[in-house]
């Protein structure tokens, strides 16, 4: 696939103001409470008042039955620009694309982007039956075994494919726990080795508990504005080289073995001026150790197929020669619904300005993330990536 | 290979029954194509009528082409199994109590992929071969069958749950008096049911066939009339609790329509016998039957009725008889509401006119008793919810699917 015209730079356009709200594995509290907090806490650091929030993007399974149009009202909002991304695990790199570009033409100069859920208790359950019509349809009557059952098969089938070993996803499990451990807000910290992970209850083989993310309650927010802006508001930010979406790429394959990246991983590199050996760290998506290993390989750092031996020949600490998902990731953090699509580029964010909360990665210049989302049927649709660079 | 299902042991009383849970049965409208295919054992997909690709799962538009005409239609169950996982943690309270749990994705030779649930013998890599079945909740699934059938197959617990399977289950069969019930209980005894209750009214007055009924195997003649409300009840109280199949082989067919019968007293024995017959039926034994939806291998499983093909259109022949079957049909779908909780599926077996006295001037072709009886458990092994038996059950409903007011022309005239 790949684009058929020249993207243009984001030039001008930055992230600053990482946020997060501390997960916690059950809420009390709805949605809009830790949409709320985010804004708050997003607001203040800024330094900027709710009416100077002229863009508002939100991504949240549970603020129904508001959409990012009703919120405003409650949270007093008069944006000029609003967006909702109901993109799951894509959500955050979405919602920076269509943010920056925002900003750029001048519709918006402050774009709060959002991505929370709570999770109170059988609420993950209650949301698995009715995800979409063909889960409703096709795929929760068949064991109800949620996304685990359906990671399950394309694990077993990526490892059918191109002999991947559990301990192979183990590795990179038990790398992210250690990352985990210096992060503040990670609620899974205890100390993860391979044998804890290979001896781990089987959920849906072969798919083991350590595989799975833990769905929580939480919060992860972001601003988007001009580079000037940020400046004059003493915000560190990051600049945007370039960033890919895609939906629904290859339906042909009958299994899932490659996300979207692989259609647009060229224009990816192309429009950053970088390539995959020039970045610092890689924050992937995570639900599902085997996700990760795919976007290695259709980002462009290893061959489809070398992902095992790529995950073998590297460390994947935040000390290590691919330092991934270095604050844990879902796996060890948890899984905030759509905030889980914002962690890894909120922790990006804070890596390239040096405000790493958890070890940080030396001399981080350049940074990756990426997002998918949204197991519609039998495999995850949505999917972006972006290359994240410190501002001067 | 499947492990041979074991008789079960009699049941403690003091154990809990456990009740029946039902796995999530919410469908889209359009998927509903699937449970039309199910209900009466087809293996049917929707077809894009523009340019021919078959879809799954369910769509409002092909995915090819856009096109909105996209037709349910049969097609090859044919496929391979590309991958299976077993699902040992469920979030279903339905499914929890059933783990381990396999499910796979079946490439179908005809196009799409099917997340499945998968018989112990379907293996990954392996040809296996698609149906769809009704499951607890009465909506549609999917199952992959081993392509060629294996040896106990009918045992394995992931397709006996989408079955009603009469082996080591108790029958009730409602009037042995009647060829149908007797060939109905040589059947049922054929297919492995471990008791047989059959009922007779008043059981002194003997009967053609009564020694060969009471021959045969596992039949236990019961006192029954389906007209005395305290005769159904009685039976119930006694038996209601082991009552796993319920087949109502009641009869009354009388000729002629309605404006030359002069009265209404054979109309009301109709309606006694056979609409009112199957309400005491339904009142007494329903919700035990409903209750025992997941009571283990012999749990209750189905409630069949015997209708005239009749009760969907109108034989002015019969035509007082037709509406009599008509109010039972209506009943039935009732029944079928009220019974889905449980978990017991209603079949509703439709068939033209029987090989007996009451069809005398009627021409072939006719159902031969046996002929219906063996559609009856072949229709209970396959867990389906509507069977038409003989060829003019076919018949009618062909052309009721083509023009149901030419038909009800051409049945008048």
């Amino acid at each position: 696939m790949g684009g058929s015209s020249e993207r243009k730079s984001y030039d001008g356009v930055v992230a600053c103001v990482p946020v997060t709200i501390p997960y916690r594995r059950y809420s009390t509290n709805g949605a809009h409470w830790w949409i709320g907090q985010a804004l708050h806490t997003l607001t203040k650091r800024a330094g900027l008042r709710a009416k100077d929030i002229d863009g508002f993007s939100l991504a949240s399974f549970t603020a129904g039955p508001d959409t990012a149009i009703g919120l405003t009202q409650h949270f007093g909002l008069s944006p000029r620009w609003l967006d909702h991304v109901p993109l799951g695990g894509a959500s955050g790199v979405v919602a920076l694309r269509r943010a920056a570009r925002a900003v750029q033409a001048g519709d918006a100069d402050f774009v709060a982007c959002v991505g929370a859920d709570t999770n109170q208790v059988d609420s993950f359950r209650r949301m698995l039956s009715t995800f979409s019509r063909f889960a409703q349809d096709a795929v929760y009557p068949y064991g109800s075994g949620g996304p685990n059952a359906s990671f399950a098969l394309i694990t077993k089938n990526y490892m059918n494919t191109y002999g991947a070993r559990r301990e192979d996803f183990g590795k990179i499990c038990v790398a992210q726990r250690d990352n985990a451990n210096t992060f503040p807000y990670a609620l899974m910290k205890k100390k993860l080795t391979l044998d804890d992970y290979m001896s781990a209850r089987a959920i849906s083989d072969p798919i083991h508990l350590f595989d799975c993310v833990m769905p929580c309650a939480g919060a992860e927010a972001f601003l988007v504005c001009r580079e000037a802006s940020a400046k004059s508001l003493g915000l560190p930010a990051v600049r945007l080289l370039s960033t890919i979406e895609r939906h629904n790429a290859f339906p042909e394959d009958p299994i899932q073995i490659r996300g979207g990246w692989a259609a647009d991983v060229d224009d990816l590199w192309a429009m950053a001026g970088v390539g995959p050996s020039d970045v610092d760290f890689v924050e992937t998506y995570d639900d599902y150790p085997v996700i990760s290993m795919l976007q290695f390989e259709d980002l462009g750092f290893c061959k489809k197929g070398e992902g095992p031996d790529f995950v073998r020949s590297h460390t994947l600490t935040n000390d290590g020669s691919f330092p991934h998902n270095t604050s844990g990731g879902q796996l060890s953090v948890g899984q905030a619904g759509a905030a889980g699509g914002h962690l890894g580029l909120v922790e990006a964010m804070r890596q390239l300005t040096g405000t790493a909360l958890g070890s940080p990665v030396h001399d981080a210049e350049i940074g990756l993330v990426s997002g998918f989302g949204m197991i519609n049927y039998d495999r995850g649709l949505a999917s972006g990536a972006a290359v994240l660079a410190r501002a001067a | 290979m499947t492990e041979p299902l074991k008789r079960p042991k009699r049941k403690n009383p003091l154990k809990k029954t456990r009740l029946p849970l039902s796995p999530q049965g919410i469908r889209s409208r359009t998927a509903h194509g699937l449970t039309a295919a199910a209900a009466q054992g087809r293996f049917a997909l929707q077809v894009c009528a523009d340019c021919g690709t078959v879809l799954y799962p369910p769509r409002d538009a092909c995915p090819s082409c856009l096109s909105p005409r996209l037709p349910y239609k049969d097609v090859d169950p044919r496929g391979t199994l590309v991958v299976e996982t077993t699902v040992r943690i469920s979030t279903d309270p339905y499914f929890r109590e059933r783990t381990p749990w396999r499910v796979g994705t079946v490439k179908l030779d005809a196009g799409p992929m099917l997340v499945a649930h998968l018989h112990g013998d379907a293996v990954e890599g392996g040809r296996v071969r698609a149906e769809l079945k009704l499951d607890r909740s009465g909506a549609p699934v999917v199952i992959a069958l081993p392509e060629k059938d294996t040896p106990n197959m009918a045992d394995d617990p992931q397709l006996r749950e989408l079955t009603c399977d009469p082996k080591f289950r108790r029958v009730l069969i409602t009037n042995g008096r009647t060829a149908a019930g007797q060939a109905m209980a040589k059947a049922f005894s054929e297919a492995g049911a471990s008791i047989v209750f059959v009922g007779i009214a008043d059981p002194w007055k003997p009967f053609p066939g009564m020694d060969a009924l009471r021959g045969i195997e596992r039949v236990e003649i019961v006192p029954l009339d389906l007209t005395d409300t305290e005769s159904v009840t009685e039976l119930a109280e006694q038996n209601g609790g082991r009552v796993d199949i319920v087949v109502n082989t009641a009869e009354h067919v009388r000729a002629g329509g309605i404006v030359e019968r002069h009265g209404l007293t054979i109309a009301r024995e109709e309606l006694d016998v056979r609409y009112l017959g199957l309400m005491r039926l339904a009142q007494a034994f329903g919700p035990a039957m409903r209750a025992r939806g997941a009571d283990g291998v012999n749990s209750a499983t189905a409630f069949v009725n015997l209708l005239s093909v009749h009760a969907l259109a109108n034989w002015p022949v019969y035509g007082a008889h037709s509406a009599t079957e008509a109010a039972c049909l209506s009943a039935a779908q009732c029944l079928r509401a009220e019974l889905r909780p449980g978990g017991v599926k209603v079949l509703n077996v439709f068939f033209g006119p029987l090989e007996t006295e009451w069809f005398q001037q009627v021409p072939p072709p006719k159902v031969a008793p046996s002929q219906l009886a063996k559609a009856v458990i072949d229709a209970l092994k396959k867990g389906i919810e509507d069977v038409f038996v003989g060829d003019v059950a076919e018949d009618i409903r062909a052309r009721l699917a083509v023009n149901p007011k030419a038909l009800e022309r051409e049945l008048g005239s």
